[in-house]
């Protein structure tokens, strides 16, 4: 199948031996010692993170090791109770989604983000579509937009745009799920677990396309449970354990040998429930 | 498709126009698949129309053709309101009782014993009470999250009660006639027999216009277009239709006054639901409420809006049926109007379930509702009782099509 003939071309080897690129370059979104705490609960208790420009990081850390609450904050769905958020070297409040999409960042939620009765366009223009007149929707423009900008995420598997949702695979969701968020001149993307729940092939599409946006010079943020898919595509990994920062990796100079252990035994420096 | 050359560069298909034989190909492969849209429907009304006129030749009488626009007309303005309203995935059990509050209310309103205000200040004010009523619903349901079912439900028994109390609080025996000879008119007046035809000419030209206007739209930016000779066929095809239903009915009394009415909202909600971007988001709230809010949608703000859509168009279903019937009394909005007009909606192809659906099939559901109707009290020596069996089997029928279509196109892939 010519399917499998593209994968070739986008082996992960060329991933990683990009990855010197990224080295270079100051972090365009930085956390700096946040910290989230629900009650007694600390979530977050004063964790670093950083992401660069032409650079996929991985996020990963055991159930409850505070990824979706690092996130949540990102994404102004919760307010850090301490610590600052960098945004391009200057430090910036996010007070709610809208802040987050104003500054140029777009979280794809694992299955969340599409409505399975619209087609793909509705969908990737969903909350801002393109008006003409009046009130009518510019449906003409808005296709031929979502067409280029799939073309250009090389999403050759959908065979027509106005095609509802629901028909597609996981792997072409995702995709539409991904195109919508770049597709706003974005630039960070954070991915929430988009591997998760497809198979061989459809992960293979997605690894592929994290890739390729990181390629086009966005900075992507991986959360995954799947260490195997983390080594094909990042190039640098944060470890959080029982809410803290444990351990930063360069893909390159480690193995998922210790990143396991990392996640598993990383040596926090206050234990939560004992006095610091 | 996999073996496309355009694979080679990456790119989507190239915009090519299909030919006549290729769209045609893809229009009978979707059916194929389970897309029928609207056939189900349409073979059902020429079945129902063969089946009564073998019982009865008065079925497709001229004079039988109009009464049965003007006896549907009610029930379509009604259904319109309901297809938005399942078009979110909520339901709306008062519609039937407010279109009777909205007519009662006109009704007193116009009264010469009372404040017998002019129709062009009291029909408006009438409705306004209705999409209130809407907003009141909308209001509950949304900021105290309490499911919709319950909240119309309520409003059912509300409304019910407050129609009563106003009917019997100005005379004993609750009736009310109207006297004002534009509100009688709008469900019994007809039009000429040239402004029928002008009526005809405008809703043909007007949808021949719109569909060479999105050719054009999606030619001038690159993107595949429908062969010209469909949209030909397609616009002859309702011109046809069109044609013999105004030469019908202009053989009897003429287009009834009504049919510009509803004709005028199809048009205006069709437009809203599939053209606005107010439309996208009331499928995007029924298709998936979590995905429309992480998209910045209000979706509360929608669901209260499309509440006062539903309260809206009972009220204008509810003069309708006031004008027909000359007078209000405080039956007015019982019996099956509740039912029928959610039966209409669903038997046109709206889903239950949310997300699915679009305005006309009010009409075409509120049709086959009322040929039942209409063509079961022709026929000598029934049972009352047959005509609701027989509207329950189609309103089955319909739903069945419905979940067997739809099952259909999630195994072919293109729901």
């Amino acid at each position: 199948m010519c399917e499998r003939g593209r994968w070739v071309l986008a082996s992960p080897f060329r991933v990683q031996g990009s990855s010197a690129v990224a080295d270079v370059g100051e972090p365009i979104l930085q956390l700096k010692g946040v910290s989230k705490h629900f009650g007694a609960v600390k979530a977050l208790e004063k964790v670093d993170f950083e992401v660069r420009l032409g650079e996929v990081m991985a996020l990963v850390g055991d159930n409850g090791a505070g990824k979706s609450t690092l996130v949540k904050g990102i994404a102004g769905i919760y307010r850090y109770d301490e610590g600052e958020i960098v945004f391009e070297g200057k430090p910036v409040k996010i007070h709610g989604p809208s802040d987050t999409a104003d500054l140029g960042i777009e979280i794809v939620y694992q299955d969340l983000s599409l409505a399975d009765n619209l087609d793909v366009v509705a969908n990737m223009f969903l909350g801002r579509e393109e008006i003409k007149t009046p009130y009518r929707l510019n449906e003409a423009s808005m296709e031929k937009s979502s067409r280029e900008t799939l073309d250009s995420l090389s999403v050759t598997t959908l065979t027509s745009v106005r095609q509802t949702v629901a028909g597609l695979s996981g792997g072409q969701r995702q995709a539409v799920a991904v195109a919508k968020a770049v597709m706003w001149n974005s630039k960070v993307v954070i991915l929430d677990e988009p591997t998760a729940a497809l198979g061989v092939a459809q992960t293979r599409q997605v690894l592929d396309l994290v890739a390729r946006l990181a390629g086009r010079g966005l900075a992507v943020v991986i959360i995954s449970h799947n260490l195997h898919d983390i080594f094909e595509v990042a190039h640098r990994i944060t470890v959080l354990r029982l809410g803290q920062r444990v351990a930063i990796y360069k893909t390159q100079d480690t193995n998922q040998q210790e990143v396991v252990e990392a996640i598993t035994a990383g040596t926090v420096e206050s234990v939560p429930g004992m006095a610091s | 498709m996999s073996a496309s050359p355009d694979l080679e560069n990456g790119s989507v298909a190239e915009a090519v126009n299909p030919s006549v034989r290729e769209y045609l190909q893809a229009y009978w492969t979707r059916v194929k698949a389970g897309d029928l849209g609207s056939l189900p429907i349409i073979f059902g009304l020429i079945a129902i129309g063969i089946i009564f006129q073998t019982q009865s030749d008065v079925f497709l009488s001229a004079p039988n053709f109009v009464n049965l626009i003007r006896q549907a007309a009610g029930l379509m303005l009604i259904a319109m309101g309901v297809v938005f309203v399942l078009l979110i995935g909520e339901i709306d059990l008062s519609v039937g009782y407010v279109s009777a509050v909205v007519g009662v209310s006109m009704t007193l309103l116009l009264r010469e014993a009372g404040v017998n205000w002019d129709w062009w200040f009291v029909i408006p004010l009438a409705l306004a009470i209705g999409a209130s009523i809407g907003l009141f619903h909308g209001f509950i349901i949304t900021k105290a999250r309490v499911p919709s079912f319950v909240v119309t439900l309520a409003g059912f028994l509300v409304w019910s009660g407050v129609v009563l109390i106003l009917a019997t609080e100005f005379t004993d025996s609750g009736t009310i006639l109207i006297q004002d000879d534009f509100v009688i008119g709008i469900a019994n007046a007809f039009l000429s027999d040239f402004w029928g035809w002008a009526l005809a000419a405008a809703a043909v030209g007007g949808y021949a216009f719109l569909q060479l206007a999105q050719r054009r739209a999606r030619s001038v930016a690159g993107l595949p277009v429908r062969p010209l000779l469909v949209v030909a066929a397609q616009v002859s095809a309702l011109g046809v239709v069109v044609a013999i239903a105004v030469s019908i009915a202009n053989s009897d009394r003429g287009v009834p006054m009504v049919a510009l009415l509803f004709i005028f909202f199809l048009v205006f909600w069709s437009f809203i639901a599939a053209r606005t971007r107010f439309g996208r988001h009331v499928y995007a709230v029924g298709g998936n409420p979590e995905a429309a809010r992480r998209a910045g949608i209000n979706v509360d703000r929608i669901r209260i809006i499309v509440f006062m859509i539903a309260s809206f168009m009972a009220g204008v279903g509810g003069i309708v049926l006031a004008s027909r019937l000359r007078s209000v009394d405080p039956a007015a909005g019982g019996g099956n109007l509740l039912l029928n007009a959610i039966a209409a909606a669903v038997i046109g192809g709206t889903s239950l379930f949310g997300g699915h659906g679009k305005v006309i099939s009010a009409l075409l559901g509120a049709l086959v509702i009322a040929s039942l109707d209409n063509g079961l009290g022709l026929i000598p020596n029934l049972p009352s009782g047959v005509k609701f069996v027989v509207t329950a089997l189609v309103l089955l029928a319909a739903v069945l099509v419905d979940s067997f279509t739809r099952r259909r196109q999630q195994a072919s892939g293109i729901a």
